[in-house]
């Protein structure tokens, strides 16, 4: 199996590299178009700022091919949010696969500080991206924006409100968590994706 | 619910950790990368690695450690010690650390806290301080506390907020080593005046000091060494009495 992680302006894939190598998969960090679409997943990771990376992503044409995917795709964080139709971070049109947009957390008091950053736990899970995961399950979230529960949600989480830990339509998955920094569980979510 | 973390902090000098450890089942006491193993299948929430070596072969055989760390853990872990510019922190962002803890370097130069949430992100940076209460309130220590300043701990820790800080790593030198608890009454104070999340350190000692620290001080994390490396606590023991202290905790 061939698995593709998408190399742009994002930080911090070392690690999604290291669990597929984990996992026993040796994947591939490429922008390189037709790699991305003869791969059997690919894998849309990162942490960073949302104009800077659609930037970066439409000025190579990376916005296009990541729109024609037809494999099972995985966004993870900055890569979940940059598949929404448009992110409050930067005010900026993002890839439009989910009609949703992103928002920033608006603290309703002094202890709901922001990024979230921590272990929170998932609920409402209905994908096989959660197949034998629970709900009350941990997983490692560090982000300042999110996508508000709507039709796409697979996972839910709370934090000052309920929002998506996970969305999918069709091929494309994406988590608002670092499955590659959420120890087992994330790491059967991974092993999960590679399944599908 | 957001959980409060548990993070046991690894003191390595030249490759190796330098506290002893009762971890017996280790195939190599004292190599970080499997002390740091061992307590994340533990259920520790993230790792600390603080670099005390000196010398300059020292430090990039940590950035290898930091490498190796990175390549089998799949918990978040936070890399401090000798890190005093921005190409340090990107070394060990590249190594594959999620954060890294800058305490004397910030002192001396404040405006690395803003060039760090500039290049990487606030939640990059984490700001350790150090400090020891007189009569004249709290006043922030250089080098692993063995120099004053003129800054006050009140006052720094709301500068390094507003400069971009992602996290305060507070320790109060008057607690640290002593096993009597965390300093909770400045801890809760902390958390009153910033809006970022606070790491208690100092003081652990025993299971209700994780409590304390967390009611009390209003901590949203608690950092310790010795009673973890020793085995006086262990974290799984740990984490099912704060569960059973309707402490939100990641069991």
């Amino acid at each position: 199996m061939t698995v593709a992680v998408v190399k742009y302006n994002a930080g911090n894939i070392y690690s999604v590299l290291s669990v597929l190598q984990r996992l026993g998969v040796e994947p591939v960090l490429t922008d390189d178009p037709k790699i991305l679409h003869q791969a059997d997943k690919v894998i849309f990771p990162g942490q960073g700022e949302a104009s800077n990376a659609m930037q970066y992503l439409c000025e190579r044409g990376l916005d296009e091919v990541i729109r024609s995917l037809t494999q099972p795709v995985l966004g993870i964080c900055i890569g979940q949010q940059l598949m929404c139709r448009h992110s409050a971070e930067g005010d900026v049109d993002c890839l439009g696969i989910f009609d949703t947009d992103v928002v920033r957390f608006v603290p309703e008091k002094h202890e709901d500080k922001v990024p979230h950053m921590g272990w929170n736990e998932l609920n409402a899970l209905k994908s096989p991206l959660f197949r034998n995961l629970h709900d009350g399950d941990f997983v490692y979230f560090v982000h300042s924006f999110y996508v508000p529960v709507c039709k796409w949600t697979i996972a839910e989480s709370n934090y000052i409100t309920p929002f998506s830990a996970a969305i999918q339509r069709d091929n494309f998955y994406a988590t608002q968590f670092h499955p590659e920094k959420s120890g087992s569980v994330g790491q059967r979510i991974i092993q999960n994706f590679l399944d599908l | 619910m957001l959980a409060k973390r548990i993070i046991p902090c690894l003191d390595v000098k030249d490759g190796q950790t330098v506290k002893g450890t009762n971890f017996v089942s280790l195939r190599q006491a004292g190599d970080p990368v499997e002390l740091g193993r061992a307590y994340s299948e533990q259920g520790a929430d993230e790792l600390v690695f603080l670099d005390i070596t000196a010398s300059h072969e020292g430090r990039k055989t940590f950035t290898d450690m930091v490498r190796r760390v990175a390549s089998e853990l799949s918990i978040p872990f936070t890399v401090g010690g000798g890190i005093g510019e921005l190409a340090d922190v990107e070394r060990m962002l590249s190594a594959g650390a999620d954060k890294v803890s800058i305490n004397s370097a910030a002192l001396k130069r404040p405006e690395l806290i803003d060039e760090i949430a500039r290049h990487f992100g606030s939640q990059v940076c984490v700001v350790a301080i150090d400090a020891h209460q007189d009569e004249n309130g709290w006043t922030c220590y250089l080098n692993g506390g063995r120099v004053p300043t003129d800054r006050k701990l009140f006052d720094w820790a709301c500068e390094v907020c507003d400069r971009g800080a992602g996290e305060i790593l507070f320790t109060s030198m008057d607690h640290d080593g002593v096993k009597t608890g965390f300093a909770n009454e400045a801890l809760a104070t902390l958390a009153e005046s910033v809006t970022i999340p606070i790491i208690a350190s100092g003081g652990a000692g025993a299971m209700e000091h994780f409590r304390d620290a967390f009611t009390l001080g209003k901590a949203d994390a608690a950092l310790a060494a010795s009673v973890f490396h020793f085995g006086e606590i262990g974290i799984p023991e740990l984490k099912q009495y704060l569960h059973n202290e309707n402490i939100n905790i990641r069991l």
